[in-house]
């Protein structure tokens, strides 16, 4: 049995992002394209700034889509950094710490980079080349750089196989991925990350493919290697469990963006952001005394493609302030949720009343609903709304409800979009953080719209 | 002793079991012979209870749900005694068994997407289901009830004539989810429905699931390899190993004091935020067709004795009213005080392999 | 790479298999007669008389002349096996010139993408929507100046036939394999493109061409024949080919004289079903939407004593009483 490892000794910066941004301009269908038009942008990752310092191992987590898959690839130059740097301080004998930037390296020098930074991913089954045997596989690297062949080759893959546990290596040589389970495959993938012998390995979530009862056991061989080899880990995954165990450093995600970022010791004993909260809340622990968690944040991760105004969580956050960049489309969430609470037949009427629902779908901090209807019963029907449910967050970013000519007219308060700042031990993008409400440095709201 | 472990205080109700099976089999043929998925498991579910089913993959889980409700592949045989509501489901012709499932009998998968319809609106898919058992049902009356677990699943009924990939990873299993609730079935088999799901979806899922006997007095097989999500979700659980249930019980008692020791090294592997250390059941759960001899789990045991590696334990109840088959269990519980120093002396073994691994 | 090749043979079973072996068997035969043919066959292809006696015309089978002779004093049974010769040495060079030509074709088509792909998805679509005896008659023409009418010029008017075919699966095959994470990982170890393509790509996209290379071989052997029936194909002096055999037959048939139509056409019904037999069964056994996983009859053994401990009193079921358990201890 493995205790938690002692926090290892952190040495200098290694790599640091700054401004890092990685957009992906969507296609859309035949017509967009031929009119020269883009779909819109995915910004998977949208300006995050973290240093990774050698010998620790940083923990980036989140739900998926949050781009932590994307932060790991565009570390190693997989995915293209739209905007911002990736600066990677080679350590050298002697001390001396060359420069590189990753973003501006060409296809030749990103090559000679893997030498040094190398990836596990997340499924087993679908990283290795299911035609090529276990043994051309893993020695691959090595010959790919020219490091090794033939009989050296050989020699440096059976004891990377026996490293990882694949032993006797012989056996495991000569089979196929086919012939292997989930969690072999992965200890195939980690000997083929670590035969180069890498500076830097990034994990992108090793674990959340594989029977649980093997989870424990991939992980203890990464504990292992890490103290072996000396690595320096991007540990990235959506189970706050493990990463409480595994990091020493914690980074959460959400939208493209780290809203915490802080010692995992303070991250847990004190999480700030909201959706901190409930990625704890929510892990289920096997302890039959806790009962299901009941306040959890609602609905899902919205569409990276058009982020909600503001804070990108507010639609979801229980602890949601007036300044959190509220906006139409939540308007028809609530709606949404209050015909659900109700029988059909309220909907069936209430429904004529407001119209059509689409004119809610376009962000915008004013909006009217209700045209041509009776503005009166309009209104009623969005107090019968609140008083059904008076503690939604929502109603603290309205500022007005009014009636007018053509409906009812909504009136968000104007919001921000709070960039990380310094909290207690860690760093939080949250207005409520520190205390009290702080939009102060934000950017403006509707920033992830204009471009 | 039959009801020993359906202490369920929360929600036991009066009446029989819903689900009665005693001494199931489950074997499919394969070119190395049967595969022995499900081997003489018993067990009980009353009305609105939940179970949950935990095990490695591999020790029979999806076959064991898929055969309570008549779901196997051609070939597959089955035995045993299966009752649903007292009505012997294995004598059931092929027909009826058709009718009840979806009627009585439902199930909820683990990829929602695959089995919906890309093609069909959501009130489509409600209409053919209720169609499909109920003929002469009106579309007023589809709309009304279908609209009625939507919003009990939490979906708004203004998406209700979107289609299947409209709809989030979360939402389409509540679809699926309402799908198979809106013929009021009084038993469900959910074969890891959020393992696919962020922890807070799959929470919001597992609250669904835990709420669902308040409306629909449904009683869950819940299947998943997450105990974390038993301990949160279900009343009962069953500890499922190489096609036997090894232990089954209140699931506090179990959590609290495991009687089997895979139950224990099950609760010790599991990484939650309590963990201070990696724990780990060395090896793989074992190859079906020739499952070691005695007590399946001795090679990987740490308590195994020598009377392990050759004679079966049986099930007993244990103190804490569990139900468990272990021969070092049996001992501490003041059973099998027959055995002699010899048959209780530690097994000594070869040691297993780090990569002998699921 | 040779055990993806025969491993798909290992894997079929049932009727999968008896259509592979039955192909195997009826193509094998066929090879057979190509490779041994000077062996195999009595006479030469274009052999008129033996010892200085020249054959009747036109002879019915007869001991000398199994399969008799036809209107150019030739012995059918050796026009039919030298014309085994002649299509397998045909058929197996388009296919491997299409196949030598199309996949890599493909291959780069597909994982370089942007206009080079869709330069080539054109011309191959063009090709491809021409009728294929058509395009064969062209390029036997175009062919014939440079190369004259034998084997080389017939098998290549074959392979501009067959060429989009690799061209189009490979190509669609490599789109979506490009994609998948195990390519990512040849990036992320420091791989070049060329290496990506030949290591990483090739073997995973190159599946399904021994099937299409079968179905079409199939295909080919009826439009050389056709190619030889319209006297565009192979010339009669170069080889023997069943085709032009057929075409010169053909006027016999109505004189009652069956020998000279009969034997040239069952040959290439024979080797066009036998290949395409061979072509099905592979394709079975590739294509994984097709083969199901099927289960052996399974006996269940009668019931040990019961597992299940039950109540005293519990009398729906009679089974598993506390003494039947009991006895499982002394097993
Ligand atoms: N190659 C790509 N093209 C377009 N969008 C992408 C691509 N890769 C990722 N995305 C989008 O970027 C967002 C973040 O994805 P990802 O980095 O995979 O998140 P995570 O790993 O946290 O699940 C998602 O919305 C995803 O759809
Ligand atoms: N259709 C099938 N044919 C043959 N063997 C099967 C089939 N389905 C499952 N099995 C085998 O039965 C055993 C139990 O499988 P399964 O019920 O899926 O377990 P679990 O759900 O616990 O992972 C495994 O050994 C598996 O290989
Ligand atoms: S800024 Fe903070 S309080 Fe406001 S929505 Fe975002 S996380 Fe919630
Ligand atoms: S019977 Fe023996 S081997 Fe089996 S679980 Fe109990 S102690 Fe371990
Ligand atoms: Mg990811
Ligand atoms: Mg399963």
């Amino acid at each position: 049995m493995q205790t938690k490892p002692e926090p290892a000794v952190v040495g200098d910066d290694l790599i640091e992002m700054s401004e890092l941004e990685v957009h992906y301009e969507l296609r859309g269908g035949t017509l967009s394209r031929l009119l020269g038009v883009g779909a819109g942008t995915v910004k998977a990752v949208d300006g995050v700034n973290v240093t990774l310092r050698r010998g620790e191992v940083l923990g980036v987590v989140g739900e998926s889509g949050s781009g932590k898959t994307t932060l790991g690839r565009a570390l190693l130059g997989l995915a293209k950094s739209t905007r911002g740097t990736i600066t990677y301080r080679k350590p050298r004998a002697g001390g001396e710490h060359p420069e590189q930037v990753v973003s501006k390296m060409s296809a030749r020098e990103l090559r000679e980079l893997r030498t040094d930074l190398q990836m596990v991913f997340q499924d087993p089954h679908a990283a290795l080349n299911p035609s090529m045997s276990i043994e051309t596989a893993v020695g691959h690297p090595l010959k790919i750089h020219g490091i090794a062949s033939g009989e050296e080759l050989r020699k440096r893959v059976a004891a990377a196989l026996e490293r990882v546990g694949l032993s006797p290596a012989e056996q495991f040589m000569r089979k196929y991925p086919s012939d292997l389970s989930g969690g072999q495959k992965q200890r195939a993938v980690i000997a083929r990350a670590i035969i180069l012998d890498p500076e830097v390995l990034v994990a992108d979530e090793p674990v959340s493919m594989l029977d649980a009862s093997v989870r424990a056991k991939i992980l203890q061989l990464m504990l292992d290697l890490k103290a072996d080899l000396g690595l320096t880990y991007v540990y990235i995954t959506h189970d706050l469990a493990t990463a409480k165990f595994f990091c020493d450093r914690i980074a959460i995600m959400y939208l493209g963006r780290i809203v915490e970022i802080g010692p995992t010791d303070e991250i847990f004993a004190d999480p700030k952001h909201p959706y901190t909260k409930a990625l704890l809340k929510a892990i289920p622990e096997p302890d039959p005394h806790k009962v299901v968690p009941r306040d959890l944040p609602r609905g899902e991760i919205p569409d990276a493609a058009s982020p909600p105004l503001g804070c990108s969580f507010h639609p979801r956050c229980p602890e949601a302030v007036a300044e959190c960049g509220w906006e139409s489309r939540d308007l028809r969430n609530l709606l949404e949720e209050h015909w659900t609470r109700q029988d059909p037949s309220v909907y069936e009427s209430e429904q004529g009343l407001v119209g059509d629902l689409g004119v809610l779908d376009k962000p915008q901090k004013r909006v009217t609903i209700g045209k041509g209807a009776d503005s009166a019963r309009v209104r009623q029907l969005l107090d019968r709304a609140r008083a059904e449910n008076p503690s939604e967050p929502l109603w603290r970013g309205v500022d007005e409800v009014r009636e007018t000519e053509d409906g009812v007219e909504v009136v968000f308060h104007k919001g921000y979009d709070p960039l990380l700042r310094p909290s207690g031990g860690v760093e939080v993008a949250c207005v409520l953080y520190p205390e009290p409400v702080t939009p102060e440095p934000a950017r403006p709201e509707d920033d992830r719209h204009g471009s | 002793m039959t009801e020993m472990t359906d202490r369920s205080a929360s929600t036991a109700t009066s009446g029989g079991p819903v689900i009665d099976a005693r001494d199931l089999r489950i074997w499919y043929g394969t070119d190395r012979g049967p595969v022995k998925a499900v081997d003489g498991v018993s067990f009980t579910l009353r009305k609105g209870e939940i179970l949950g089913l935990v095990g490695e993959s591999g020790c029979g889980k999806s076959t064991l749900g898929r055969g309570l409700l008549g779901l196997l592949p051609e070939g597959a045989k089955m035995d045993g005694q299966l009752r649903f509501n007292g009505e012997d489901l294995l004598a059931l012709p092929k027909k009826q068994m058709f009718a009840k499932r979806g009627a009585e009998l439902g199930m909820i998968f683990q990829e929602p997407l695959t089995r919906l319809n890309p093609l069909m609106r959501i009130s489509e898919h409600f209409e053919e289901t209720l169609k499909a058992h109920e003929k002469r049902i009106g579309k007023a009356e589809i709309e009304r009830r279908s609209m009625e677990v939507l919003r009990l699943m939490g979906i708004p009924p203004t998406r209700f004539r979107s289609y299947p990939h409209e709809f989030s990873g979360g939402m389409r299993q509540r679809l699926m989810i309402a799908l198979s609730l809106v013929l009021r079935p009084s038993f469900v088999v959910a074969d890891e429905p959020t393992t696919a799901l962020d922890v807070l979806v799959e929470a919001q899922i597992i609250r669904i699931l835990h709420d669902l006997r308040r409306e629909f007095d449904t009683s869950l097989l819940l299947i998943t390899h997450n105990l974390g999500i038993i301990a949160e979700a279900c009343d009962r659980v069953a500890v499922m190993y190489a096609g036997e249930v090894v232990e089954i019980g209140d699931a506090r008692d179990v959590f609290a004091e495991p009687q089997h020791p895979y139950t224990r090294e099950l609760l010790r592997s599991t990484i939650s935020l309590a963990s201070t250390g990696l724990n780990f059941i060395p090896g793989a759960p074992p190859d079906l067709v020739d499952p070691p001899p005695g007590c399946h789990f001795h090679p990987r045991c740490p308590d195994a004795m020598n009377v392990c590696a050759t004679t079966h334990p049986i099930q007993r109840e244990m103190k804490n009213g569990s139900r468990t088959q272990c021969w070092a269990a049996d001992l501490r519980n003041g059973y099998a005080q027959d055995l002699t120093p010899e048959q209780t002396t530690p097994l000594s073994r070869e040691e297993i392999s780090v990569a002998d691994e699921a | 790479m040779l055990t993806g090749l025969i491993s798909p043979f290992r894997r079929t079973s049932g009727m999968a298999r008896w259509i592979l072996v039955s192909g195997l068997f009826i193509t094998g035969v066929f090879i057979a007669f190509a490779l041994f043919a000077p062996w195999i066959a009595p006479y030469d292809f274009n052999q008129q008389t033996v010892d200085g006696v020249k054959f009747d015309k036109m002879a019915p089978p007869d001991g000398d002349h199994w399969f008799g002779t036809n209107d150019q004093f030739y012995d059918v049974l050796s026009r039919v096996i030298w014309g085994a010769r002649t299509a397998v040495e045909v058929v197996a060079l388009s296919v491997m010139f299409s196949v030598v030509i199309g996949v890599p074709l493909g291959l780069l088509s597909g994982f370089v993408g942007g206009w080079v792909d869709r330069v080539l998805v054109f011309l191959m679509d063009s090709l491809y929507a021409m009728p294929s005896l058509l395009l064969a008659i062209v390029f036997s023409f175009l062919l014939r100046g440079p190369l004259g009418g034998g084997i080389i010029a017939a098998a290549l008017s074959l392979t501009a036939i067959y060429i989009p075919q690799y061209y189009r699966v490979v190509r669609n095959t490599t789109v979506s394999a490009r994609e998948a994470t195990y390519v990512e990982a040849a990036r992320a170890i420091g791989a070049k493109n060329g290496t990506i393509m030949g290591r990483y790509l090739f073997g995973n996209v190159i599946q399904s061409v021994p099937v299409i290379g079968t179905l079409n071989a199939a295909d080919a052997i009826g439009t050389l024949a056709a190619l030889g029936f319209l006297g565009l194909g192979i010339q009669p002096n170069e080889a023997s080919e069943w085709g032009y055999d057929l075409s010169r037959a053909l006027d016999d048939a109505a004189a009652g004289i069956w020998w000279t139509t009969v034997f040239p056409g069952m040959a290439i019904v024979l080797l066009v079903t036998g290949l395409t037999l061979v072509g099905e069964g592979l394709n079975e056994t590739v294509n994984p939407a097709l083969r199901k996983r099927r289960l052996r009859p399974v006996q269940l053994p009668p019931h040990e004593p019961s597992t299940y401990l039950a109540e005293k009193d519990d009398t729906r079921f009679a089974v598993g009483d506390r003494e039947t358990v009991e006895k499982r201890d002394e097993r």
